[in-house]
């Protein structure tokens, strides 16, 4: 609510990601312990509950707190195109109103015991996560709160009309904006009706025909124990990590079905483009294409890549090209987001409206250069030591690694993906780079959407 | 969210460090006989470090005519020394698995770096360099100027939110430097000269006006030394003299409005108040800080839950108050009325809101609740290696002790109701006030793009 848009001005606008990109993926192998190579990174525990939970645990005794998150297959990647947003309102309206206890007991019961709970929100994963001190009333109390949000919500009818209403609101407010305008026109032309081109919010009319039914439907068959992950980082032992693990899933509702994967995506088949009239000063530029799934045999091609063609902070490709040489923008940047199926591949700039024509340009000689030829020697060498020598910086806090931990349970990768994790970054060579960006990122059948581009200046 | 922030930010200005003696140990302080000063904190949890080096020049020191030099400065601090070209400092602490960074705002100019603990000496360094030796050459400045004007148009002038609090702050100050922006103004960025950035570069850039924060994996005496040896040899500077500015006295409500394209108008309400100077014997700064924390500490505070929930009069509203600053402090409420609703009936329930802690004071569990907050933020800050230098350098940078936010946290937890009602009465007064409201027009009704900047030699 408080933008605080003018206390700090900073060189480099970080790119948001949404979800989780490649880049807040912990990963890993410890670096000070390359003798050690057999040892894990951080010891992981991991079981499955009695509820059926998958559980991943890491016990650390250096700070007297507690991180816990709950996580489900129920993001928007679950919405149909006529009931967009049913997912986020769903879990909106969890944490506002539990059987026994109204909106404002629920906020008290954290904020006396000095407590967070966030929730977490994309295409694939919804859920909450606790930030409690682990001191015994303290964490007891937010747990029981939160145990409740997640197993016995009551969905009130008044509060869903209000927060249909601001919901709706806030969206109305947000299509006035180049961001969010350039933003919903390429993931529709990624994604046609494939529900990863759909808004994670949803959209005002179908919010507006949203009822309870609906919601308590949604949570019935996605808020199941066999699909929950619960991560756990902190100051407890591993047999109260467990009572945790149990207080949190047992009385989730039992699924009447399986829930079905994520379709598959569909590679586009030609280049597409938008251009879309906006008064603002700036043009919003986003390029790209269905990229790259969770579990995928080019991801660390790919993600290693894409550190040299637009990940790597102030010295990738792009960043050279567009700003250090051109002075064409202020943030220009590539990532993949990689979902349980094929998560968007992104270029994204913002530009002088007259400069929109000269700056795609730009950005499609330096794509088309890299998707064909590769990166140089020095670049892979450049990405290895940046990757490899910053590991430690992946999980080097509590909330990495509880992100981490989520990662690893929700797609189910291997348990000792820390542990071989540089290890396989080592291995990635130029070959496997340019082969994977010549098969997988095709820059003739690119998306392209300027948003505010106007008339170009020539 | 943003508002959570401001609140989190506030409260963790409070923030101490535990009684975890193994992992932790105290701030220690030394100061180079060149008059910089360099502040050490051990962090063992991870074989990192958070290195930062603290400019006190921000804003506040500009003048007329050249807005925006401290922060394009920051930009420029990027272009090469005679040993580091161009571009060269980041790739070095890419290379050393790093991430680098800078941000300026009122008070300040902080360069950061995120390293592996055995590179701090590649982060020494290179700051040593580049605080003696930056060559300031005008084909970069014409350059990495029209980045920043991009970054204006990008944070700023596309942002209906931003310009509302632009328009507010150069409102509520007429003689206060903290009156003009950050990024500086559009018309003084495209008339700023390299020379002017040299100038600012050879006034602030000095030894005895920077202070080295180090936070991880190291121990103090070899920070020292090691710092010794890099920044030792570069000889203090008589550094220009500082005149305070102050605003004169306010006399009447000041209003100002900003036409906009968006969706919802959007009310700023802005008082004077003092920012804290003695940690030990002021108490106003603290009970504005707890009554910002009663009014939006929370979904149940009193904000959220009146506003929002029960009268449905807003869609979103968040208070906060930050005393730690160089310059003078402020108390701030925003909000977004709800559809159908206005600006006026928002302003009068805020009104009313203030009347009752006024008249009526605030509940022993109000107050409470903040302590258990605070509390537990003095525990979670400790999670952040970053956000623990960040503190230790402002609360310097603001010629606070660097070493009093234990102090901070005790005393913010002796406030009382009686003293939350005194300072709502004494500082939250029409005299003080400052009303910025976003007037919402329609997207069609602005002229499209922004003049072009004048051409820089290519």
């Amino acid at each position: 609510m408080f933008p605080m848009p003018l206390m700090n001005a900073c060189r480099k606008r970080v790119a948001f990601v949404a979800g989780r990109g490649l880049s807040r993926i912990a990963v890993l192998l410890v670096l000070w312990s390359a003798a050690l190579a057999s040892h894990a990174a951080l010891p992981i525990q991991q079981w499955v509950a009695a509820s059926g939970a998958r559980v991943l645990f890491v016990e650390s005794h250096d700070l007297p707190m507690l991180d816990v998150s709950v996580e489900f297959p129920a993001g928007s990647g679950r919405d149909a195109v006529e009931s967009s947003g049913l997912a986020n309102v769903t879990q909106r309206l969890m944490r506002l109103g539990v059987e026994g206890m109204n909106e404002d007991a629920i906020s008290r019961g954290f904020a006396d015991v000095g407590a967070m709970l966030n929730s977490t929100f994309d295409a694939d994963r919804a859920g909450f996560s606790l930030r409690t001190l682990s001191s015994d009333a303290e964490q007891k109390q937010a747990l029981d709160v939160m145990g409740r949000i997640v197993q016995s919500p009551s969905f009130p009818e008044p509060t869903l009309e209000r927060e249909k209403a601001r919901a709706i609101a806030t969206l109305k407010e947000s299509d006035t904006k180049p961001e969010t305008i350039v933003m919903r026109r390429f993931a529709h032309l990624l994604y046609a009706d494939h529900p990863y081109g759909l808004r994670t919010t949803g959209e005002p009319k179908t919010i507006a025909q949203l009822t309870r039914a609906n919601l308590v439907g949604f949570y019935k068959s996605h808020y199941n124990a066999d699909v929950a992950v619960v991560a756990i980082m902190g100051d407890i032992t591993r047999a109260r990590a467990g009572e945790i693990a149990e207080q949190l899933t047992r009385d989730l509702p039992k699924a009447a079905a399986p829930l079905p994967p994520i379709a598959p995506v569909r590679a586009l088949t030609t280049a597409l483009e938008s251009d879309v009239e906006h008064p603002s000063a700036q043009a919003h530029i986003l390029v790209g294409q269905p990229g790259l799934k969770r579990i995928d045999p080019d991801y660390f091609p790919l993600w290693v890549g894409n550190y040299i063609l637009g990940g790597g902070g102030f010295t990738s490709r792009l960043y050279n090209e567009v700003r250090e040489k051109r002075a064409l923008s202020y943030s220009v940047y590539s990532f993949f987001v990689p979902f349980e199926q094929q998560g968007p591949f992104q270029i994204g700039l913002q530009t002088r409206s007259d400069q929109a024509q000269e700056a795609l340009r730009v950005v499609r000689g330096v794509l088309s250069d890299f998707a064909t030829k590769g990166p140089t020697p020095a670049e892979l060498e450049g990405a290895k030591q940046n990757i490899v020598g910053g590991f430690a910086l992946r999980i080097d806090s509590n909330q990495k690694i509880l992100n981490y931990l989520a990662v690893i349970g929700f797609y189910e990768l291997p348990i000792d993906y820390l542990d071989t994790f540089t290890t396989r970054i080592e291995a990635v060579t130029l070959e496997q780079i340019r082969d994977a960006y010549t098969r997988r990122i095709d820059p003739e059948r690119m998306a392209t959407v300027v948003v505010g581009g106007g008339k170009p200046s020539q | 969210m943003v508002s959570n922030t401001m609140t989190v930010r506030a409260l963790i200005a409070a923030a101490a460090w535990c009684a975890c003696a193994t992992v932790y140990a105290d701030v220690q302080q030394h100061v180079l006989p060149n008059g910089m000063k360099i502040l050490v904190k051990e962090d063992r949890r991870a074989p990192v470090v958070a290195c930062m080096v603290w400019y006190r020049a921000g804003s506040m020191d500009e003048v007329n005519g050249t807005t925006g030099v401290a922060h394009v400065l920051e930009h420029m601090m990027f272009k090469g020394t005679k040993d580091v070209p161009s571009g060269e400092f980041s790739r070095a602490i890419a290379r050393a698995g790093g991430r680098d960074n800078a941000f300026t705002n009122k008070d300040a100019t902080v360069y950061h770096q995120q390293l592996h603990k055995s590179k701090l000496p590649l982060a020494l360094k290179l700051e040593a360099d580049r605080m003696a030796n930056l060559i300031l050459s005008e084909a970069e400045f014409s350059r990495e100027i029209r980045v920043v004007m991009e970054e204006r148009r990008l944070r700023t002038d596309d942002q209906p939110k931003s310009l509302v609090y632009e328009a507010r702050s150069a409102t509520a100050y007429e003689a206060h430097p903290y009156r003009t922006p950050v990024v500086g103004w559009m018309n003084d960025l495209e008339n700023l000269t390299y020379e002017d950035a040299r100038n600012w570069y050879n006034a602030w850039y000095a030894p005895n006006n920077a202070t080295l924060v180090v936070v991880g994996d190291v121990s103090a005496e070899a920070v020292f030394a090691e710092a010794e040896k890099h920044f030792g040899p570069i000889p203090a500077r008589l550094l220009p003299r500082r005149k305070p500015q102050t605003e004169p006295p306010q006399q009447g409500i000041k209003r100002v409005i900003v036409n906009a394209p968006a969706e919802l108008p959007y009310l700023v309400m802005g008082w004077h108040a003092p920012s804290l100077r003695d940690v030990d014997k002021d108490w106003a700064p603290y009970a504005l800080e707890m009554l910002a924390a009663v009014l939006d500490g929370g979904d149940a505070a009193r904000l959220n839950r009146e506003l929002v929930r029960e009268s449905r009069l807003a869609i979103s509203v968040g208070a906060g108050y930050d005393g730690i600053n160089r310059g003078p402090g402020e108390f701030i409420i925003d909000a977004t009325p709800a559809p159908g609703k206005t600006i006026e009936e928002l302003e009068s329930a805020v009104r009313e809101q203030i009347r009752r802690i006024v008249d009526k004071g605030v509940s022993a569990d109000e107050l409470q609740r903040v302590k258990a907050q605070v509390t537990a933020y003095q525990v979670f800050q400790l999670d952040s290696m970053f956000a623990q230098a960040r503190e230790f350098g402002s609360l310097d940078n603001a010629g606070l002790p660097f070493d009093s936010l234990e102090l901070q946290a005790k005393k913010l937890k002796e406030v009382t109701s009686a003293q939350v009602q005194e300072v709502a009465k004494t500082y939250l007064v029409d005299d003080r006030l400052t009303v910025a409201v976003l007037s919402p027009q329609p997207l069609g009704g602005r002229k499209p793009a922004a003049a072009p900047a004048p051409e820089h030699r290519h």
